[in-house]
Parts: structure tokens; C-alpha cells; sequence
């Protein structure tokens, strides 16, 4: 078998007495859509942050392609081709929609250091800014402020400038938190859109959207997976049921 | 919003009017017989280059430095240090390395003041917030206390340059003829500023100010790119200083002083962080206070206080917000 894109290995993390991430061990492969649900305080945005490289772990690797990517700092694992969105979006108030996602083309593009030419002129920027606008349906929305845009707006913008680095793996923090019922469906017939161009490491309460969504899934509780599989296996797992779905609901 | 073209065609319209004003000064200033006003708008220049490079740390890229005046100073020692050793013909560094061509020593200025900022912006900028803002003052004030305790190059009583430097042929004593060589320099940083403002490097710059996790997360290293600020704010800095020291033919330790990072601090804040045009404004605007109020009173810093006060609380974005009021009426 391939080698996964993404493999953790026995990642540990300790917040003084509490262990956030105790031994965790997953992977997700090429491609794949690999969900991680848990109750809160499972100890997920945790390890969504030691990917990234926010947090340093106390013990394991995660190794990136097989290299171990522990040591690097943030852009540069983003360099690599992980990319993520936040929980609570992250995004530039003064800048507009298509600043946003041009920035994230310009980063893709090498470095900034240039200094003379205008980066809000440069076609070799905002053509494919605006071409993944135009694919989130935000093209009427371009050149709003994103202070302007609604939280639904913003929570595509966060995808679509996260599209714009042109990931291999893609960290999802909560992409539905705060969504209504209509944009919650939205944002799900997006990301069913995008499956396959990009493995998917999910972190999502929203069950239906998991459940709809995801090739694998791995039930996170007290920083340990107590359960990884399809979502036949998760959702007739005793023990998660238990844990997290609660009796007899599913 | 207003369509692009015709905001352009405005602003162009006033940078225009504003060129025009500031050529035709001198000329005006002999005609209504008050010629100080070419030395006076000399000095505001000078400083509106220094904020204009403070700015852009401060403004632009959000980094509050409270140690600016550093690079200011080393800008100045430059052309004091470099006159000094040229007049004597004594060596430096054991050669003969001293000169009197603005050429020469300016543009060693403006290197020194970026090399400056290069080695303590590479420490301080490990750091942020509060912290950021100590340990820049640290450094200036170290320098301060380091040219102080030179006694070769005047000690706390500073470095008399006893002419201007030279440039081609030009009258440099000439009030006029240095008041437009000035002009010059500060036209084109206030040009290198707008193209930068607009670049590539000026987006990463103002995401940076507004949210530095996300341009992490965008795959951009934040440390080199404020470095890099730094470093080109450094080297205005310098140009500002190096002009001072021709301007006043005097430099000392006060041009380093946490006192002066303050005043450049005072002008861009008072003429619109973050604006092009708004540390030209503070400049003016604070040179203007302090010499109408000094004129006035002995205890002028006793009504500057509250007047600044008052244009920041009620005027958002300082000089530049009050400017853009007025303007923004006749659309």
C-alpha cells in the first residue's frame, strides 16, 4: 500500500497537568476525507494547531510525505501544501474578498519582495482570485471589504483562500460553526465538490455534514481515538456511541 | 464607492496641486518678504521623510518601534563623522575615508541606517506588542548613551559639520538651493513609499498589521517580511538624518534620544498612520504648533499637549482623516 499523505504518530501534548493529546496515532491518505468528531474538549483544535505548526508537541512525529514536519514553522509547512481554515475565521477586516484570496495566489506565486509594480493591477493575481470567487459564488462580492461580508460569506472566503494555495491536504476547523441550516447545506455541496482534488482532515460537530462528507472517520475523546473507521463501522461502534453520539441517536 | 479612475484622477490632481505649492514656496516666501519660511518648510521636510519611514513600520505593518530615532541619529553621525574626518584629513578605519560629497555621504547614511535596523530589527522583532516597543527603545537609547560617551566626535556636545556637503555644483549654503534638493529627496521617498504601499510586498506588509496568524497560515514567513519593513525604514531614517545633519550643520545624541523617537511617533499619529501623505502632514502640522506656540509662550508644551489631544480624539486617521473630510464634501 501508498504511503499515507499525512501520518501522526504517537502525538502527545501536555497543557500542564492535562494531556490535550495523549499517543495519538492517524493518518489520511491521498485524496481521502478523513473526519475527526469529538465531544468538546476531545482535544481536536489541538491537534489541528500542532499541524500547523502553532503548537509544539511533547512527543511523536507527523510526518508530512514522509517527512517529519515538527521542527517546521507555520508557512513553511503551508509551503508544503498545508493548508488549513479556522474555526473562527482569520481574515484581514480592511481587505476585500479578492484581496484575500489574491494574497493567497501571490504566496503561491514565490516571494513578496517586490516592491515597485501594483499587486491590485497584476492580472497574474486577481484573474485566478477572481476565477475561484466566481466557483464560491462570491464574484458579486469581490471587491467588498470582508468586514461587509456575512458570517456565511466569510466562511467561504476562508475556503476559498485556503483553494488558492493549492493544498494537498486541507485542515478543516469547524467549517459549518455558526452557519445557518441553508448555508450549512451550501457549504457541504462545496465541499463535496472539492472531494478528491485533496485529502481533507474534517473537524466538524455537525454529524450529517460528517457523515455525508467523510471517507473515514476517527472518534477523538480525552486526545486519544478510541474508534477509526468508515461511517457504517463509527456509527454501530458501541463505544462511540457511548462516548459521543449518545444512545440510541445517530 | 467611487469608480477608481476618478478617485485616481483626483488624488493625482491633488499631489499635483500639492508639487506645484511646494516648488512655487520659496519664491512666494521672498515675494511676501518672510524668507524663513523656505528654511522653516526645509526642516518639515526633513521630518516629514523620517515619519514617512517610521510609517511604515508603524503604520503600514502595525509594528509599534519606539527606538526610530536611532537610525535617524546614525543617518546624521554619517555625514558628521564623514565631514569631520574629511576636514581634519585624519583616517578612519585607517584609511582616508572621510568626504564632503553629498553623493558619497548620504548614501552611506541611508546604508548605515539600514544596517542598523537590519541587526536590531533581527532582535526585536522576535518580539511583539509591549515588549516590541522596549526593546526598540532599548537599543536607541544604548546608542544614545554609546555617541555620548564618544568624546572624539564631540561627546554629548555633538559634531559641529562646518559646511554642507558638497553636490556638483550647486550653492548649497543657499537656503533656496537646498530647500529644493530636499524637495527632491523627499518627492521620491514619498514616491518609493506609494509604489510600496501598492506592491506585492505592501499587501503582504498590511496583512501582516491586520492579522498576522492568517498570513502564516497563507504560507508567508511574517518575521522576514517585517524585517525587511524595518530594515527599508531604517534607511529613510537615515536619508532623514544625514539631510538633517547638512540642514543644521550640527548633529548630537539628542537626534537619538527616545524624546525624538516620540516626536516622529507624535507626527505620524497626528497626520494618519498608515496614510501616504499623513507623515508629511504631522510633520508640518506639529512643526507649525510648536513654532506658532513657542512664538506665543514660554510654556508652549503646556497648550501643545491638549491640542494633540484633540485632533486625535476627534479627528480619526489624525491630519490625513481631517484632509479627507474636507475633500470628500465637494465630491
Amino acid at each position: 500500500m501508498k504511503a499515507p499523505l499525512l501520518r501522526i504518530d504517537g502525538l502527545v501534548k501536555r497543557f500542564g497537568g492535562l494531556t490535550a493529546t495523549d499517543c495519538l496515532s492517524l493518518d489520511v491518505a491521498e485524496g481521502e476525507v478523513h473526519a475527526l468528531i469529538g465531544p468538546n474538549g476531545a482535544g481536536k483544535t489541538t491537534v489541528i494547531n500542532q499541524l500547523t505548526g502553532e503548537l509544539h508537541p511533547d512527543g511523536g512525529r507527523i510526518l508530512l510525505d514522509g517527512t517529519d514536519i515538527v521542527g517546521l514553522p507555520v508557512h513553511a509547512r503551508v509551503r508544503m501544501g498545508l493548508a488549513r481554515t479556522f474555526q473562527i475565521v482569520q481574515l484581514m477586516g480592511s481587505y476585500t474578498a479578492l484581496e484575500h484570496v489574491a494574497l493567497a495566489v501571490q504566496a503561491n506565486a514565490g516571494h513578496s519582495f517586490r516592491f515597485i509594480g501594483d499587486a491590485r493591477a497584476d492580472e497574474r493575481l486577481t484573474g485566478p482570485a477572481r476565477e475561484i470567487l466566481s466557483r464560491f459564488g462570491l464574484a458579486t462580492r469581490a471587491d467588498r471589504p470582508v468586514a461587509a461580508l456575512s458570517h456565511g460569506e466569510r466562511k467561504q472566503l476562508e475556503l476559498a483562500v485556503a483553494l488558492a494555495m493549492k493544498p494537498r491536504l486541507l485542515l478543516l476547523d469547524e467549517p459549518m460553526a455558526g452557519l445557518g441550516a441553508a448555508e450549512s447545506a451550501q457549504m457541504v455541496e462545496l465541499l463535496q465538490s472539492l472531494k478528491g482534488q485533496f485529502a481533507l482532515l474534517l473537524v466538524e460537530h455537525d454529524m450529517d455534514a460528517v457523515f455525508s462528507l467523510a471517507d473515514r472517520i476517527s472518534v477523538l475523546v480525552g486526545g486519544r481515538a478510541i474508534a477509526s473507521g468508515s461511517v457504517a463501522e463509527i456509527q454501530a461502534d458501541p463505544a462511540v456511541r457511548i462516548a459521543y453520539l449518545g444512545e440510541g441517536d445517530a | 464607492m467611487s469608480p477608481p479612475q476618478a478617485t485616481g484622477a483626483r488624488a493625482a490632481l491633488a499631489i499635483g496641486g500639492l508639487l506645484v505649492f511646494l516648488l512655487a514656496l520659496p519664491f512666494a516666501a521672498d515675494l511676501l518678504d518672510v524668507p524663513a519660511t523656505t528654511s522653516l518648510v526645509t526642516r518639515m521636510l526633513i521630518y516629514a521623510i523620517a515619519a514617512a519611514s517610521l510609517n511604515l513600520v508603524l503604520g503600514f505593518g502595525g509594528m509599534i518601534s519606539f527606538g526610530h530615532a536611532a537610525f535617524y541619529g546614525i543617518g546624521g553621525y554619517a555625514v558628521g563623522i564623514l565631514f569631520q574626518h574629511a576636514r581634519l584629513s585624519e583616517p578612519l578605519f585607517g584609511m582616508m575615508l572621510g568626504t564632503e560629497q553629498f553623493l558619497i555621504a548620504m548614501p552611506v547614511a541611508i546604508v548605515l541606517g539600514g544596517l542598523a535596523a537590519l541587526v536590531i530589527g533581527a532582535l526585536a522583532l522576535r518580539t511583539t506588542g509591549v515588549q516590541f516597543i522596549m526593546i526598540t527603545l532599548a537599543f536607541a537609547q544604548m546608542l544614545y548613551f554609546l555617541f555620548v560617551s564618544l568624546k572624539y566626535y564631540g561627546g554629548d556636545d555633538g559634531l559641529v559639520v562646518r559646511r554642507r556637503n558638497v553636490l556638483f555644483g550647486l550653492d548649497m549654503r543657499d537656503a533656496k538651493t537646498f530647500y529644493f534638493v530636499v524637495l527632491a529627496l523627499a518627492a521620491a521617498y514619498f514616491a518609493f513609499i506609494w509604489r510600496i504601499a501598492g506592491s506585492r510586498f505592501g499587501m503582504v506588509l498590511g496583512a501582516i498589521r491586520q492579522n498576522d496568524r492568517r498570513v502564516a497560515a497563507i504560507g508567508i514567513g511574517v518575521y522576514r517580511y517585517k524585517l525587511a519593513a524595518f530594515v527599508l525604514a531604517g534607511m529613510g531614517a537615515g536619508l532623514a538624518g544625514g539631510l538633517w545633519a547638512n540642514y543644521a550643520r550640527f548633529v548630537s545624541p539628542d537626534m537619538m534620544h527616545w524624546t525624538k523617537s516620540g516626536e516622529l511617533m507624535v507626527m505620524v499619529i497626528l497626520g494618519g498612520a498608515g496614510t501616504l501623505f499623513g507623515p508629511l502632514f504631522g510633520a508640518a502640522g506639529l512643526i507649525t504648533l510648536e513654532t506658532v506656540l513657542s512664538a506665543w509662550t514660554e510654556r508652549w508644551q503646556f497648550f501643545l499637549g491638549p491640542i494633540l489631544i484633540l485632533i486625535i480624539l476627534f479627528f480619526r486617521g489624525g491630519l490625513s482623516g481631517l484632509v479627507a473630510l474636507f475633500s470628500g464634501r465637494n465630491r
